[in-house]
């Protein structure tokens, strides 16, 4: 009797314990409610170039700025590249501005990338990953549309050819009202 | 030996809550091909439809069943 009534007491503590773990780790994994907010300030970043110099957001105000997350493991980033290269060539002297900025953590694995596909506008690197934390990216790639005035227009997750008239469309619409 | 016991489960759920998944830019390594399960991946294809069309009344190598509503 007596046995039996101190078993159910520990399995009824070994039930709170295990109860109050989970809601313990429930809470450190619950995630931020979503991605950098449409309207924001887009979080600021300075990092490095591929010749080291430091490209900032700050001293891209004014421009329109088409920031994107990639890295050479990622396969609709390889495609998203020659786009990126076409808008910056076509829009550029508009005020224009892609950003891309490569999460890889082995800087050689980005230069191989490079080799193989070309790109033709700002590349920069973020080994560390706090960039790509501070917009809360939620998938490879991501894409943040920032307008003139250094507000969050647009986020874009993933790469889908079928979306590349809209991102245009968006991109021509900032550029003609700033 | 109940308190250690307690103890140990509650050491073990805290070493789980501090275990974050990777983050969607940290996935370089498990985006390697040396990640994947099998060996070949044309191998694996073709292993993986043998296996589907044997037995995709039972589901095949996904959850669901076969769409009677048996399983």
């Amino acid at each position: 009797m007596n046995m039996e009534a101190t078993g159910s007491r520990f399995r009824r503590r070994v039930a709170r314990v295990a109860i109050g773990c989970a809601l313990a780790s429930a809470a450190l994994l619950a995630a931020p409610a979503q991605a950098v907010g449409i309207g924001a300030v887009a979080p600021a970043f300075a990092l490095p170039d591929g010749a080291a110099k430091i490209v900032s957001l700050r001293g891209l105000k004014g421009h329109v700025v088409y920031v994107d997350f990639w890295a050479s493991w990622c396969g609709p980033c390889r495609r998203s590249f020659p786009w990126m290269s076409a808008m910056q060539k076509k829009y550029g002297a508009q005020g224009l501005e892609v950003i891309a900025i490569n999460v890889d953590k082995r800087r050689a694995d980005a230069d191989r990338f490079l080799a193989q596909v070309p790109a033709q506008f700002t590349t920069v690197f973020d080994p560390s990953g706090a960039t790509p934390g501070s917009y809360d990216v939620k998938a490879m790639p991501s894409s943040i549309l920032i307008d003139a005035d250094g507000n969050v227009a647009l986020v874009e997750e993933g790469f889908r050819d079928e979306r590349r008239d809209a991102l245009e469309a968006r991109i021509r619409a900032l550029l003609d009202r700033s | 030996m109940r308190r250690l016991a307690i103890a140990m489960l509650a050491l073990s759920c805290a070493a789980c809550a501090t275990m974050t998944p990777p983050k969607p830019w940290e996935k370089g390594d498990l985006a390697r091909p040396s990640m994947t399960i099998g060996s070949d991946p044309l191998g694996d294809r073709g292993n993986a439809h043998v296996y589907e069309s044997k037995e995709m009344t039972g589901g095949g190598g996904s959850v669901g069943g076969g769409g009677c509503g048996c399983n």
